[in-house]
């Protein structure tokens, strides 16, 4: 027999009535403004970008919103809009060497063409609080210097050269590129399949992983050949024209990470690599998906899998935020039914439990007379 | 005839520049141009403008295999001028409006007669202003370049 419950109609809706309200806050406050989540809170918008993996400024502050600045709701939010949209295509891989480059910095080579970089970063600040912000003091225009215009080519092209760094990542001819978002989740991936999972995995849970491999759990020794942050042009080939059209720019974030050397009896002795790609400024998820990549690599590189980042299943199918919140989340709706069942049994085994040490008791009773 | 394919090719790689330019542009610039250069926005709409998703393709450490690693809004329009020719726009974002008129602005540009006007009067204003926006972004980044310096200490 099936019994539906039903009830809770009208709280439900005045649940949302009153989140609305508190979402919006004291009244007296002025109301907050797409373009100024957009420009004041844009690490924030691209975290909600790269996992809701959906590169739209505007819609990822609508989000962030809407959900009362719990980013993980807002990402959840992108990735549902998502869904309402047809699909026109596949973009022309991005080339992130012709990036107009914001900030590019290498811990390998300190002399590298086109230099240092530093760009709009956190590092080097002493990361203390600064009561001034909040009256909106006037800012200073940044600096400006002349460039020399030179190309900045990427790291691994420079140790390429020596032939001591593998190649870029070549995947079969015949591979055809694989979709995720298209295809149930099947184990093994190509590297492919699982690079697109990790640019739009949890930050904190592929940062703890990174962080797990240099504490020894997978250790891999890595230097961040390159981190590079900027803007590339996209562009997509449509029947009706006869030239790829540009669809505009991206802000990306783009980590090469060297490791260790590895060599076969085919192979001498090479730097391994680990790469992270990711949409906006987001250095440390950038470095984070690197290391992850790298440490998945342990079977093809011909290493032990000892530790959970090298493990892709529990890697992958633990890596996506709005998966991982659902499961969790789901557990705090009804479950009466479950629950009434799992009562009666531990009632049940509670009775049959007393009866047995009653008739123990009664047992000893009787031994000791 | 080579001769024509060539001109062909290089007035495919203008428009290719051009529909780039526009769809570049921010809309509010991209409506003011327009206006000021007196664009109608008399059209027949063949397509959209309507909004979608295209997946968004890396390679492998910068210049391997590619793969899919998000995806991005896309607004395209297709239009029909009243003289008959036909204009696309791609651009990414959701703005509908500026699909259109990048269409209208892609058709009028394959009017042999309207092209050195709209190159002027928008084409143009688009690609100096996104240059500047450029360098300047450039200029800003260099000034954050390390100069490194090596210190001597001791005698010898």
């Amino acid at each position: 027999m099936y019994v539906a419950v039903k009830g809770g109609e009208a709280a439900i809706a005045n649940a949302h009535r009153l989140l609305a309200d508190r979402r919006r806050g004291d009244r007296s406050v002025p109301a907050l403004r797409i373009d100024q989540i957009v420009e004041q809170l844009a690490l924030g918008i691209d975290r909600v970008m790269a996992e809701g993996s959906l590169y739209d400024r505007e819609l990822a502050a609508l989000a962030v919103m809407q959900s009362r600045g719990d980013l993980i709701e807002a990402i959840f939010l992108v990735r549902a809009y998502r869904t309402t949209l047809p699909r026109f295509g596949y973009t022309r891989p991005i080339d992130t060497a012709a990036m107009q480059v914001e900030r590019r910095v290498s811990a390998t080579y300190k002399d590298l063409p086109g230099g240092q970089l530093l760009g709009p970063t956190f590092d080097y600040t002493h990361r203390l609080l600064d009561p001034q912000l909040a009256g909106d003091p006037d800012v200073v225009e940044p600096e400006q210097r002349e460039t020399d215009g030179q190309r900045m080519a990427r790291v691994s092209e420079i140790l390429a050269r020596e032939g001591l760094i593998e190649a870029d990542g070549e995947l079969p001819e015949d591979h055809l590129t694989g979709d995720i978002t298209r295809e149930p989740l099947e184990f093994p991936q190509a590297r492919d399949s699982r690079l697109q999972a990790l640019s739009r995995g949890d930050e904190g849970f592929l940062l703890a992983l990174g962080y797990s491999t240099q504490r020894g759990y997978g250790r891999s020794h890595p230097f961040v050949g390159e981190v590079r942050i900027g803007e590339v042009e996209v562009e997509l080939d449509v029947p009706e024209l006869p030239f790829p059209v540009t669809l505009g720019r991206i802000r990306v974030t783009e980590c090469q990470m060297v490791n260790q050397f590895k060599g076969s009896a085919k192979a001498p002795p090479q730097f391994t690599r680990g790469y992270g790609l990711v949409f906006g400024q987001s250095e440390r998820k950038a470095m984070a998906m690197s290391l992850c990549d790298r440490a998945l690599r342990a079977g093809e590189l011909g290493e032990d899998i000892t530790a959970p980042a090298q493990d892709e299943e529990f890697v992958i199918s633990h890596s996506d935020n709005v998966q991982a919140t659902g499961f969790v989340e789901h557990l705090k709706l009804p479950h009466y039914v479950d629950f009434q069942a799992e009562l009666d049994l531990v009632r049940r085994m509670r009775g049959e439990h007393e009866k047995r040490n009653q008739i123990n008791e009664n047992d000893q009773r009787e031994a000791a007379e | 005839m080579k001769m024509d394919r060539r001109q062909e090719r290089e007035t495919e790689a203008q428009r290719k520049v051009a529909m780039a330019a526009l769809a570049m542009a921010p809309g509010d610039e991209l409506k003011r141009l327009c206006a000021a250069a007196g664009v109608s926005n008399d059209a027949e709409l063949l397509r959209g403008p309507e909004t979608g998703l295209v997946s968004v393709r890396g390679r492998i450490g910068g210049g391997g295999a590619p793969f899919n690693f998000g995806e991005a809004t896309v607004t395209r329009a297709t239009v029909r001028l009243p003289s008959g020719e036909i204009g696309h726009s791609y651009a990414l974002g959701r703005d509908k409006e500026k699909a259109k008129l990048s269409a209208i602005t892609d058709a009028l540009w394959q009017n042999p007669e309207r092209r050195a006007e709209i190159e002027d009067k928008i084409i143009a204003p688009l690609r100096a202003a996104q240059a500047e926006a450029d360098a300047t972004s450039r200029a800003e980044t260099a000034a954050t370049k390390v100069d490194f310096f090596t210190m001597v200490r001791g005698e010898d």
